[in-house]
């Protein structure tokens, strides 16, 4: 923790609000996605984020419109968070020709560029230099705008992380590096790939604030969130987030993590969960109520049982489809 | 196809610039009149941050087609970087998406290697995987190429300094390539890349020298991306030349024309989208085709276009289409051996007399 962390922040009731429904969402978008492809449904390689939702949400909370974010093959959380429609997302994931990417990008490429998002991106660490590029953009035009770079604890790794953290500190630009660090790289423990304690640590070979978060905790996520977007505004250049966390299902659908870890350890981190934490503080401090979170529970699921339906009910790309866009002009 | 005279004598009273003058004139004018125009690269400018002591603009590129600019348009949008290619082009690509039109300097295409996935996977891509949603209004500007004689200044850069590459980045769906050959069409074509909405790679030949100067008109003007010009024309054979081979084709025509050999010669100038009509309609009237590449032939440029022209005019010709590349070698180093390496006019010669004969 820094100098930067010292002020406790609280959030309004509607901010609180719109954190849980987003977490809520995403948990709903990610269990429906599992039972599709448990049934047969073919969405094409995907990722599910549950487990991670308290990151997506609570940064994206102290995000405005027009701020921007790249995010990773693990995507769908920060799509949804960034408020992303989930129909589309699904039809999408359908390969359907009303999906977010007109069925041409799928799970690894879902974007919404009118919520400036800038695509989710499955080459580990590229997503992370578009972030950087908005950042300078913004700076260029005079634009209020900040830029969140998500990536993974298998991101912390690749050159193009390092070198965007470089070029960010060096031009100051309004950036915040968020590590979801949920412990693997695919099947790889993050103790095997990373020579020190914190991805966070790293933040000092940049001149940056590194600071290290409870990822199961929104509340705390989004205050952290709150500060860097703050310092990043005011000019005063980019922050390291690392976000502790945990993925609850393997790498990819067909992954079965108990290859790789034990399920023990998948019980701790459960016991830990964003969603059943957040209800537990509201039940016993408030300010919501049990029965307004559960409100939203059931109008998320109204919300992913339109999706489906949208997404079976829509047609296929036309031919054409293959053809089009691939020149810009 | 387009035609100009932009590979004839230049008149003496008409203003000549060179290669990387050109350059530098078409990324000023557009910088003038779009502020969303941004050059970012490795010493573009030089001695970044020293002007309190007096230094700027200590490097201008490997051409020196960016000297000059960081006076005129300040740092903010004459930005040198660290040696990142990986994080620059990449924030190229972010900032093409959020409203800027940036035109990024990859000092010599060997370097691509460390920035491929930027090019290939995320600027190529982009506007395809996200279904139309944005445009990508990115220049990469990148120089390739060997010397290629003794007598030329400088070289002898080897395998790792000298290297065509294009044929790598035109394979790529979504990508624009142009190879411009004279002062003329350099300023043109980078025009017309930078006023593109979509990722162009212009490739600059570093050794184009004295062939390259000509004549240039002061005002902002585009040469076509997607069409080969018509240099020369001519009825006995076709010779197809990239970059500095266009040059030595016109250099072997000559001399064909001597011994009474008319040859018509196409200069490529975008390798993709390939406009392969021009050259289809060139070879239907020849009936013979010699396409001359400074790559390595496996893959390459060179050979791509002899498989259109066998696929769609095989009817039309009266002899083997030939190819002219590089050997399958890495680019030596000893100026003996680099000289050996690249495409000859001797070599263009020879092929199209035993074709003819």
């Amino acid at each position: 923790m820094t100098e930067e962390n010292v002020l406790p922040l609280t959030p309004t009731p509607g901010k609180l609000l719109w954190m849980y429904e987003r977490m809520s969402l995403i948990r709903e978008f990610e269990e429906r996605l599992k039972w599709l492809v448990e049934t047969g449904v073919p969405v094409g390689a995907v990722h599910y984020y549950t487990g991670q939702e308290a990151v997506a949400a609570g940064v994206c909370a102290a995000l405005e419109p027009t701020d921007w974010i790249a995010s990773t093959h693990r995507g769908h959380g920060h799509c949804i968070a960034k408020g992303v429609d989930v129909s589309a997302m699904m039809a999408e994931l359908y390969g359907k020709v009303t999906g977010t990417n007109h069925g041409k990008g799928g799970s690894m490429h879902i974007t919404d560029f009118s919520k400036h998002m800038l695509g989710v991106n499955p080459i580990v660490g590229a997503g992370v230099t578009h972030a950087v590029g908005a950042a300078l953009s913004a700076k260029v035009r005079r634009a209020n705008e900040v830029s969140v770079a998500f990536f993974g604890d298998g991101a912390a790794s690749i050159g193009a992380l390092h070198e965007s953290m470089n070029l960010a500190a060096i031009w100051k630009l309004p950036v915040l590096f968020v590590c979801e660090n949920n412990g693997y790289a695919q099947a790889t423990p993050i103790e095997y790939a990373l020579p020190i304690k914190h991805i966070a640590e790293r933040a000092a070979g940049y001149d940056m604030p590194g600071v290290i978060l409870d990822g199961q905790d929104v509340i705390e996520v989004w205050a952290a969130a709150e500060i860097a977007v703050g310092r990043a505004r005011a000019g005063r250049g980019p922050s390291l987030l690392e976000c502790k966390t945990y993925r609850y299902y393997g790498h990819h659908q067909g992954d079965d993590p108990l290859r790789y870890r034990t399920a023990e350890e998948e019980q701790m981190a459960r016991s830990r969960d964003c969603l059943k934490r957040f209800r537990e503080q509201m039940e016993i401090n408030g300010p919501l109520t049990l029965d307004q979170l559960d409100e939203i529970d059931a109008r998320n699921t109204r919300l992913l049982d339109e999706a489906i339906k949208f997404a079976q009910a829509s047609p296929l790309p036309a031919r054409e489809e293959l053809y089009s866009h691939v020149y810009v002009s | 196809m387009f035609t100009s005279a932009s590979l004839a004598p230049a008149k003496s009273a008409v203003r000549e610039l060179n290669f990387g003058q050109a350059i530098n004139e078409a990324i000023r004018q557009e910088m003038r009149r779009d502020p969303n125009i941004i050059v970012m690269g490795e010493d573009i400018a030089g001695a970044a941050g020293r002007a309190h002591l007096g230094f700027i603009d200590a490097w201008g590129g490997p051409l020196r087609a960016t000297r000059g600019l960081i006076t005129e348009f300040g740092p903010e949008r004459v930005i040198d970087t660290p040696i990142s290619e990986m994080g620059f082009v990449g924030a190229g690509v972010g900032a093409a998406m959020s409203g800027l039109r940036p035109i990024v300097e990859v000092m010599f295409v060997d370097l691509i290697g460390v920035c491929y996935d930027q090019i290939i996977n995320q600027a190529a891509k982009m506007h395809y995987m996200m279904g139309g949603q944005i445009t990508l209004p990115l220049v990469i500007r990148t120089t390739f190429g060997t010397r290629g004689d003794q007598r030329t200044y400088g070289g002898g850069a080897a395998a790792h300094h000298s290297q065509t590459l294009y044929s790598v980045l035109a394979h790529i769906p979504g990508l624009k390539v142009v190879v411009p050959s004279t002062a003329y069409n350099a300023k043109g074509l980078t025009i017309a890349a930078i006023r593109d909405d979509g990722p162009v790679i212009v490739m600059e030949h570093k050794f184009l020298g004295l062939s390259a100067k000509g004549h240039v008109p002061e005002e902002a003007y585009t040469v076509p991306i997607g069409e080969c010009e018509v240099v020369q024309r001519g009825r006995d054979i076709t010779l197809v030349g990239i970059g500095r081979m266009t040059h030595i084709c016109l250099e072997a025509a000559a001399d064909l024309a001597r011994k009474g050999i008319e040859a018509e010669v196409i200069d490529v100038l975008t390798l993709a989208p390939l406009d392969e009509n021009t050259i289809l309609e060139s070879v239907r009237h020849t009936h013979r085709l010699v396409v001359v590449d400074e790559d390595n032939p496996t893959a390459s440029m060179a050979r791509d276009i002899a498989a259109r022209v066998a696929d769609k005019a095989f009817d039309y010709l009266d002899a083997p289409i030939k190819t002219i590349t590089a050997p399958e070698t890495p680019v030596p180093f000893a100026a003996v051996l680099e000289e050996h390496y690249v495409p000859k006019a001797a070599t263009i010669i020879n092929t199209v007399r035993e074709l003819l004969t």
